[in-house]
């Protein structure tokens, strides 16, 4: 377990080490394996006091269908989907702009501008609950999708700008320079030079933002209510107050709300990590 | 006609000779406006609103300083205030536990990258999700802690309704997706560590603990440095495991000032604005003093390039 690579330790520890991973990864999955095997379990088995056993008969498939069909599940998730898409790409084009200026341009100002991003970010969300919550009644986009996403977008441009700033810090100034002296106009650089050689970060902030914003539930409370405009993290919190003791619906549902992010951090996974630590290392 | 493309062409000139001074502010204009707008300018309003007092409709009535001297006699403030610092204390245990992962987990066997993505599970599920799954581990009548409790012949407790208990049953479960980012930043800060002076140490006779502290530690400042930024702001900001566990309770005794301010303003105990934003204020200034401490140490760095 240590640096020392696993090929030259003794027979007996390598035996050792490939028996205890899948060991030591099914206890720290606990937690979820405990909600999977809930939600494919039948109402009985809890009636029962059955929690901890193995389910008496497979339910998963009634139980899931109960949940797409008899909740607001549905319309949950398509809030979810709806507040998310359009904030990752607000954000992502955004900082795409603002990491741009503040990556290739000097000027004076610079760092106090960048500076002012990633304080932002750090903030914590009660100081701007307030006047943010009062911002969008005025605005009359209170419990409305787009005022929580234009919220989002906002905010979550701190840490974007943050990222792109440092990723195109790191791309090679001769480019641009090479492009300056040709003539190309400054956009052009952008939108031809700069933009292309993003696209790695544009992948890895996508999931990144996606995650955050889909795991949301702060926000969702204070800008919206009810089924029309919430999305999923808060939906599941009124579902759990609905189906209280209905520990098979929730986990189901539980499992429906977590699974698009799952998705997409398996489908884009080395993206997904390199966002993590690029975005905060550099 | 001739007189247009004159002033045309001068103005194109003008462009280009200032387009350089003139395009990242072009650029940066719609970020910067958003975030001002709704990030920047409401810190500001907070500052403000906290000498009011106000129920989010009415008139507000300005109170001076008389919200921050009624937090001074409130038990409540204490209470959280306490919390705060327990949350930021124990959730600092994700940062070593994540490293012990990740040293675990840095081997190359087959299937090891599906391992270490695994691993990283909890941290894309949730917050709530991960609060309902632990409220049920934790539940006094069938939760899964107390039959073990029992099966080792111990007396059962009820976490979340004992007050000595509570804050710790919901840091634990904020510290199993937080451990799991840490795995990851140090996984990645591992792939980095230098072959050579491994060598060099192992040379020298440095072997388990010496080698992790004197060789790869160091060499991993940079991954425990974000480690240690994410974990803090984490525990500052802990919200949705309050609320989906326990909101608040038993008797308060599980509020942290980030959900005490939201109960304050914004709950069926009352929508009072203007104390809720100098609870808020009082956030504010703690994350300052590590928002400055960050940024100092970026600022360094920038000058070091």
């Amino acid at each position: 377990m240590f640096p020392t690579p696993i090929e030259r330790t003794s027979r007996s520890w390598q035996v050792t080490y490939q028996a205890l991973l899948p060991l030591a990864l099914i206890l720290w999955l606990l937690p979820l394996i405990a909600v999977a095997i809930f939600s494919v379990k039948p109402d009985a088995d809890f009636a029962n006091a059955n929690y901890w056993g193995w389910p008496s008969s497979f339910e998963g498939f009634t139980n899931y269908a109960l949940v797409f069909t008899g909740s607001d599940m549905p319309q949950y998730l398509l809030n979810s989907f709806k507040i998310t898409i359009p904030t990752v790409i607000g954000a992502v084009a955004l900082s795409c702009m603002t990491g741009f200026a503040l990556g290739i341009y000097k000027f004076k100002a610079n760092i106090w501008i960048f500076f002012m991003f990633v304080a932002g970010n750090f903030v914590p969300f009660q100081i701007l609950m307030v006047p943010v919550r009062d911002l969008t009644l005025q605005m009359g986009l209170y419990n409305t999708i787009t005022g929580l996403v234009l919220f989002h977008i906002a905010f979550q441009t701190g840490f974007c700008t943050l990222f792109m700033r440092n990723f195109i810090r790191a791309l090679p100034f001769e480019l641009i320079e090479a492009a300056r002296v040709e003539g190309i106009a400054e956009w052009k650089i952008f939108w031809y030079v700069v933009l292309p050689l993003m696209k790695p970060a544009i992948a890895a902030l996508s999931v990144l933002i996606f995650t955050f914003i889909w795991n949301d539930y702060f926000w969702a409370v204070v800008l919206t209510q009810g089924v029309e405009s919430q999305p999923v993290t808060a939906g599941i919190t009124s579902f759990n107050a609905q189906y209280r003791a209905a520990y098979h619906l929730m986990s189901a549902g539980s499992i429906v709300a977590a699974l698009p992010p799952v998705a997409m951090f398996f489908l884009m996974q080395r993206h997904f990590i390199a966002g993590l630590t690029l975005g905060a290392v550099k | 006609m001739a007189q247009a493309s004159v002033t045309e062409a001068r103005q194109s000139s003008w462009w280009h000779r200032n387009q350089q001074q003139l395009t990242p502010w072009l650029f940066l204009a719609p970020g910067i406006l958003f975030f001002l707008f709704y990030v920047i300018f409401p810190i500001f309003q907070s500052f403000n609103l906290s000498l009011y007092e106000w129920d989010g409709l009415g008139q507000a009535e300005y109170v001076g300083l008389y919200n921050y001297e009624e937090l001074y006699w409130d038990d409540a403030f204490y209470t959280s205030l306490k919390n705060n610092v327990i949350w930021l204390l124990l959730y600092l245990a994700a940062i070593p536990a994540g490293l012990f992962i990740a040293l675990f987990l840095n081997q190359t066997v087959t299937g090891i990258r599906l391992y270490k993505s695994l691993f990283f599970f909890p941290f894309v599920i949730s917050q709530v999700v991960v609060g309902l799954v632990f409220t049920w581990f934790y539940d006094p009548t069938f939760g899964i802690l107390n039959v073990l409790l029992g099966a080792v012949g111990l007396p059962p407790i009820n976490v979340l309704g004992d007050e000595n208990w509570v804050t710790v049953g919901i840091i634990v479960a904020g510290l199993w997706p937080q451990t799991a980012y840490c795995m990851i930043l140090y996984l990645t800060g591992l792939n980095a560590v230098d072959p050579e002076q491994i060598e060099a140490g192992r040379l020298d006779g440095a072997k388990g603990w010496r080698m992790l502290w004197y060789i790869i530690v160091p060499q991993l400042r940079p991954a425990t440095f974000i480690a240690f930024v994410v974990t803090i702001i984490g525990a500052l900001r802990s919200f949705d495991l309050i609320s989906v566990m326990t909101n608040g309770g038993p008797f308060g005794a599980s509020r942290v000032l980030s959900f005490y301010m939201f109960e304050v303003a914004l709950s069926e105990y009352g929508f009072r604005m203007g104390y809720g934003a100098a609870i808020a204020v009082v956030l504010f200034l703690i994350m300052l003093a590590f928002i400055a401490y960050f940024l100092w140490s970026m600022y360094k760095e920038e000058r070091a390039r």
